[in-house]
């Protein structure tokens, strides 16, 4: 049912969908408890709470509620990605730090590299700076610190992740998943994501910063359900906590960790050039000058920023600045 | 009816248990801004505007849909819900073209006066506008759904008033729009042209095809003879577009306005809904007492004859053969008036004023040339004759009254309440009982056939001993429970009236538009009101049966013959095309 339409996760998208009409939510009240499928009283559950539901028959409500913190009682799933080790659905009991998840279940971040943020909730969630890594997790530590619990996801960035472009890619999603039948959540997702692509262009300006806070806050205050409510806590939380590198992408136009693509340069530290030739011979676009033995130099105005010549030197003599 | 007590903004009013804080505000004296909503047909809170905030709740709720309950605290008018609803209609502007003065609804559209409301100067966010084809292929009806807000009126007016549900959701997120499936045309699927949409939509993303361009241009031309009909309802909701109270009968004034616009010839669609009454009443009677297929059903309203031919193609024997009073005209008007006035049939112009898209198709219908020519030329709604009276600069509200021209210039009270729902059966009822009978009635209003939006009515009327029981059904979700029962056999129904507009003409998809807001201050519905003016005129004018029509007589003494006769049926008559669903794709 819903053809798998990320809004048919709202419940009242959910029952509309299974009455066979287009997947879209409808105002609540009534509650589906109330006026569900078909108008008649009905019961909306996620799977994973019914999956707690025979431990708390067989071990009895008492044993269920020795685990967890005080609000949240009972273990989560969480669906742990991104730059983290060990990847997978990871269940724990509420309260666990992100810290002992990322790093004593997931094993760390690979190659070494800095953590930047923790990406939870979906979609719909936010992201978590380091400070938060020893905060315990439940549905109101999440929320608190600018989250939330939503799907259970749990995507873990290191340095080389651009928090702009990481809002652009959850805003992506959700303006497409969008129903439409809301104008915040239809239009309003769409004039977020222009903005964040402006960003990432090197196109923005401060007044955009303004204006996507502007969005945001409308958009969360008046959209029909969930997700359109939702929507802009990627961006709320990156400008939280993030709110340096959408400046770096405005004012200095360049991107801190060298993801967008229109603001990053490719160098090459000619102390480390061989001059093998290797990457002029790979470059698709002759943006690569030098003789044989010498250091090579790359044409700022000729390069497309297309990574050939970085994948191919042998003696990791490029860069990007 | 169990009252609660709320409080809006401070002030306690008594609102009936189940109604919701937008009508329980209206009590208190405050107006919430809607778009979406539309009384009785579209509560689905999806536009978001008429947010407030209700103490308790987590998020602003929209009042459109939000049941009223014991002690409820509501705010309409704080800071954040200002701010809401301003930066909603900001983000619902941002995809809207701005060329409102080139707009058909320029001054008429609900978008417009809601950006007017919130001091909306300049749009914060502006960005990508959708791109979508325009359908302007049908000669009714034009579908932009570039400046369409996605309230879904159309939709609601589409599927619950008319049951015809052509027009839904397509696309999804900044790709959503209405529109028939697949994005079709309108002339490739069965849209009726009702024009119900077109009479709910709060901005100009659907609208009648203009054709007053095509009526000036005739208007100018000295070498043609231009001729103008209007019908019933017309005379009735014209009067709205000059300020006039809902109801008031404007006949004489709107005479004299067509006649300064310059028309040669102001004739008048009661004569011809007279003589339909003649070749109907008649047709009936030998129906009845030849065998013939019955129950007959009318076949007045374009819209309901189209949806007969896409929907129940193989009973279409039921419709009467007899032509629409429009098409009876236009047959007349360029066979018989000229050889009462020596003008060249070749040199006519016949055009007609209608509450109604669907009179649009039925004039291009290929079949309704009888006459040699086209038998009319061109139509125009309700809203494009006022468009044009304004162009003319002509001060409707001080005209004075005028009368039509001889020979098709009178018609009966009979023919004046074709214009509502039941009227074509009380008026074919008038005739037909004193046909059979040979006597007076002895009461002209049949009380029991006058009904209102969406209702079914049966009455038995005793001709001479044999009970003749008939029905009377407006809106298409009406006539297709009728046409259900006649497709089953399970109909013993004699004569049936089937309009397609909800309280038939009066509710046309011609007629002036009434806004959402309109709709809900007003006490009665508009359809009802207008209504009330066409009984009064009824009532009010010195002859009120078809057959007692002088004008009647005399065409039938001169030119026709006989009801039914040679001439009749060939200039009267008609036949109907069975048609698919779909002229596209495939069907079923």
């Amino acid at each position: 049912m819903g053809a798998g339409a990320f809004v048919c996760g709202e419940e009242t998208a959910l029952l509309t969908s299974v009455e066979g009409k287009r997947g879209e939510p409808r105002p609540r009240p009534p509650f589906p408890a109330e006026k569900g499928l078909w108008n008649v009283p009905t019961f909306v559950n996620n799977v994973e709470t019914l999956a707690n539901i025979p431990v708390i028959f067989t071990e009895g409500a008492e044993e269920f509620s020795k685990v967890g913190t005080a609000g949240s009682k009972g273990t989560k799933v969480f669906a742990m990605a991104g730059k983290v080790n060990n990847i997978g659905l990871v269940e724990v009991p509420m309260g666990t730090t992100l810290r002992e998840m990322i790093y004593d279940i997931g094993g760390g971040i690979p190659e070494g590299k800095a953590f930047k943020a923790a990406q939870t909730g979906g979609p719909s969630g936010g992201c978590l700076p380091e400070s938060a890594l020893d905060t315990e997790i439940d549905f109101d530590t999440l929320v608190a610190a600018g989250s939330m619990m939503g799907s259970g996801g749990l995507i873990v960035l290191d340095e080389t992740s651009c928090m702009v472009d990481i809002s652009k890619f959850y805003l992506e999603f959700t303006q497409d998943e969008s129903c439409g039948k809301c104008p915040p959540c239809r239009i309003g997702t769409k004039r977020m994501l222009e903005i964040l692509d402006k960003i990432t262009l090197g196109e923005g300006t401060m007044e955009d910063i303004d204006n996507l806070e502007t969005l945001a806050k409308t958009i969360s205050s008046s959209a029909l359900c969930a997700l359109g409510q939702t929507a802009p806590n990627p961006i709320l939380a990156t400008l939280k906590f993030f709110r340096d590198e959408y400046e770096a992408h405005i004012v200095d136009k360049t991107c801190p960790a060298h993801v967008c693509k229109k603001l990053l340069r490719y160098e090459i530290d000619a102390t480390k050039c061989k001059g093998c030739t290797l990457c002029a011979r790979n470059c698709p676009v002759g943006a690569i000058v030098g003789t044989v033995k010498e250091p090579h130099k790359i044409d700022a105005a000729k390069c497309i920023k297309c990574g050939a010549c970085m994948d191919n030197c042998k003696f990791g003599a490029i860069f990007k600045a | 009816m169990a009252m609660v007590n709320v409080i809006i903004d401070g002030v306690s009013v008594q609102a009936e248990a189940g109604s919701t804080v937008l009508e329980a505000a209206q009590k208190a004296g405050i107006n919430i801004p809607t778009l979406c909503y539309l009384k009785d047909i579209n509560q689905i809170g999806a536009c978001r505007v008429c947010l407030v905030e209700i103490k308790g709740a987590k998020a602003l709720q929209p009042s459109c849909v939000y049941p009223v309950s014991e002690g409820l605290e509501v705010y309409t008018n704080t800071a954040k819900v200002r701010e809401a609803r301003k930066g909603v209609v900001e983000l619902l502007l941002s995809n809207h073209p701005s060329d409102c003065l080139n707009c058909v609804r320029n001054g008429s559209c609900e978008l417009q006066d809601l950006a007017h409301q919130m001091g909306i100067r300049k749009n914060r966010f502006i960005g990508e506008q959708s791109t979508f084809p325009v359908d302007e292929r049908s000669v009714a009806i034009v579908r932009d759904p570039n400046k369409c807000v996605y309230c879904r009126r159309c939709e609601a007016v589409c599927s619950k008033v008319q049951g015809v549900s052509i027009l839904g959701g397509i696309g999804r997120g900044f790709n959503s729009t209405v529109g028939p499936a697949f994005g079709h045309a309108l002339d490739d699927i069965n849209c009726t042209l009702c024009g119900q949409c077109v009479n709910v939509c709060p901005v100009g993303a659907l609208a009648e095809k203009d054709d007053t361009d095509k009526v000036w241009g005739a208007l100018a031309d000295d070498s043609k003879h231009v001729v103008v009909q209007f019908s019933p309802a017309v005379r009735v909701a014209i009067s709205e577009e000059f300020g006039l109270p809902y109801g008031t009968i404007s006949t004489g004034k709107l005479v004299a306005a067509l006649r300064r616009m310059g028309f040669n010839k102001v004739f008048d669609t009661n004569w011809s809904a007279d003589l339909t009454i003649m070749e109907e009443g008649n047709e009936l009677l030998d129906r009845i007492n030849n065998g013939g297929t019955l129950p007959m059903i009318t076949s007045c309203s374009p819209g309901w004859v189209k949806y007969c031919e896409n929907h129940y193609p193989e009973q279409l024997g039921h419709l009467s053969t007899a032509k629409s009073p429009q098409a009876m005209f236009g047959a007349m008007v360029k066979t018989y008036y000229p050889q009462t006035d020596g003008v060249d049939a070749a040199s006519i112009y016949s055009v007609s004023i209608m509450p109604c898209t669907a009179k649009k198709y039925e004039a291009a219908r290929p079949e309704l040339a009888d006459s040699g020519y086209r038998d009319v030329d061109a139509v125009l709604t309700v809203r494009e004759l006022a468009r044009m009276i304004k162009q003319a600069g002509i001060d409707f509200v001080n005209l004075p009254d005028e009368e039509c021209d001889a020979p098709m210039g009178l018609g009966t009270g009979a023919a004046t309440i074709f214009g509502t729902t039941g009227g074509v059966m009380e008026a074919a009822l008038r005739t037909v009982y004193e046909v059979v009978t040979g006597e007076t009635l002895p009461k002209l209003e049949l009380e029991e056939v006058r009904g209102t939006m969406g209702e079914i009515k049966e009455a038995t009327i005793d001709l001479n001993g044999t009970q003749v029981k008939v029905a009377v059904a407006n809106t298409l979700a009406r006539a297709k429970e009728i046409m259900e029962k006649v497709k089953a056999g399970e109909c013993d129904y004699t004569f049936i009236e089937i309009m397609a507009c909800p309280n038939g003409c009066v509710g046309g998809g011609g007629t002036p538009i009434v806004s959402s807001l309109q709709r809900r201050l007003l006490n009665e519905d508009y359809r009802a009101l207008r209504t009330k003016g066409l009984y009064n005129d009824d009532a009010n004018l010195p002859l009120r049966k078809s057959h007692e029509n002088p004008f009647i007589q005399k065409v039938y003494a001169d030119f026709l013959g006989e009801p039914l006769g040679h001439k009749s049926h060939e200039l009267l008559h008609t036949h109907y095309t069975p048609r698919k669903k779909y002229n596209v794709g495939c069907n079923e």
